[in-house]
């Protein structure tokens, strides 16, 4: 069977309510049915990719490092919203930085996140087979 | 057309369940095809068998039962999720040493690949959540 688009919207804060840790939980299971995935990050679900989270005093799981293993598994399509991260006071200098190997440019080391404008999401949203929205 | 389901919400506090219920019954109705309904997050209280709403109000499990019963629609709870929320079926209670399952009739424990593959075999796939 041909693969499908999946795009998992990601519209929450990491913290506060579960649904960023499970929706991460879905996308790892996801990448082992090589279907053609992306995520993206709107609203409060921009501060999911902030750098150098510290859980440590409201005892939540600190599952940020996790977005780090994303390029292992083939997810390397990560689209943030530009006027979500300017109405909160963010640039990409404020997200961790996500990278994947190309295996069509002798793996070459690679940037998966792209800040995008909302009508750009809109084309990218579009395009899907599948919208999971968190 | 073939759809599949996917509830985000528990019973009662949100809408989501109901609406998702709506959808799926009319859908059913009109002759389309429900591939699968995937209960996640608190959406895997749905398929609780031990709530006892009042009895002017609707039983949001049991609707879902009767809707499986009759239509042969498959509703499956997250095992990751449910865990959590201790909803358990007979082995997983037995398993973890508890001393009851509540598992609603109709209601099956099994794994995100169920909500993964919903969407790869759906004509379209809709989220039910906040």
């Amino acid at each position: 069977m041909a693969s499908k688009k999946f795009l998992y919207i990601n519209r929450k804060p990491p913290h506060g309510t579960i649904y960023a840790q499970e929706s991460l939980e879905v996308v790892l299971i996801g990448a082992a049915f090589e279907q053609d995935v992306s995520l993206a990050f709107v609203d409060d679900g921009v501060y999911q990719l902030l750098r150098d989270q510290d859980t440590s005093a409201i005892g939540s799981k600190n599952f940020a490092p996790t977005f780090g293993a994303l390029g292992d598994y083939d997810v390397s399509k990560i689209y943030v919203e530009r006027e979500s991260l300017e109405l909160r006071g963010l640039t990409k200098d404020d997200l961790m930085p996500l990278t994947y190997e190309d295996e069509d440019d002798d793996w070459a080391e690679k940037d998966s996140i792209r800040v995008v404008g909302s009508e750009e999401l809109a084309e990218i949203l579009e395009q899907q087979d599948v919208l999971l929205n968190f | 057309m073939k759809f599949g389901i996917l509830v985000n919400e528990g019973p009662y506090t949100h809408q989501a369940s109901d609406t998702a219920y709506h959808f799926s019954a009319a859908a059913l109705r009109a002759g389309h095809e429900i591939v699968r309904v995937f209960f996640y997050h608190d959406g895997v209280n749905n398929g609780t068998r031990l709530s006892v709403p009042p009895q002017d109000d609707r039983n949001v499990s049991e609707r879902w039962s009767e809707l499986a019963k009759q239509h042969d629609v498959e509703l499956i709870l997250c095992v990751a999720a449910s865990q959590r929320r201790g909803l358990l079926d007979a082995d997983e209670a037995k398993r973890a040493g508890k001393d009851t399952d509540n598992m609603a009739e109709g209601f099956q424990i099994s794994g995100l690949g169920q909500l993964i593959d919903a969407g790869i075999q759906a004509d379209r796939f809709v989220v039910f959540g906040d």
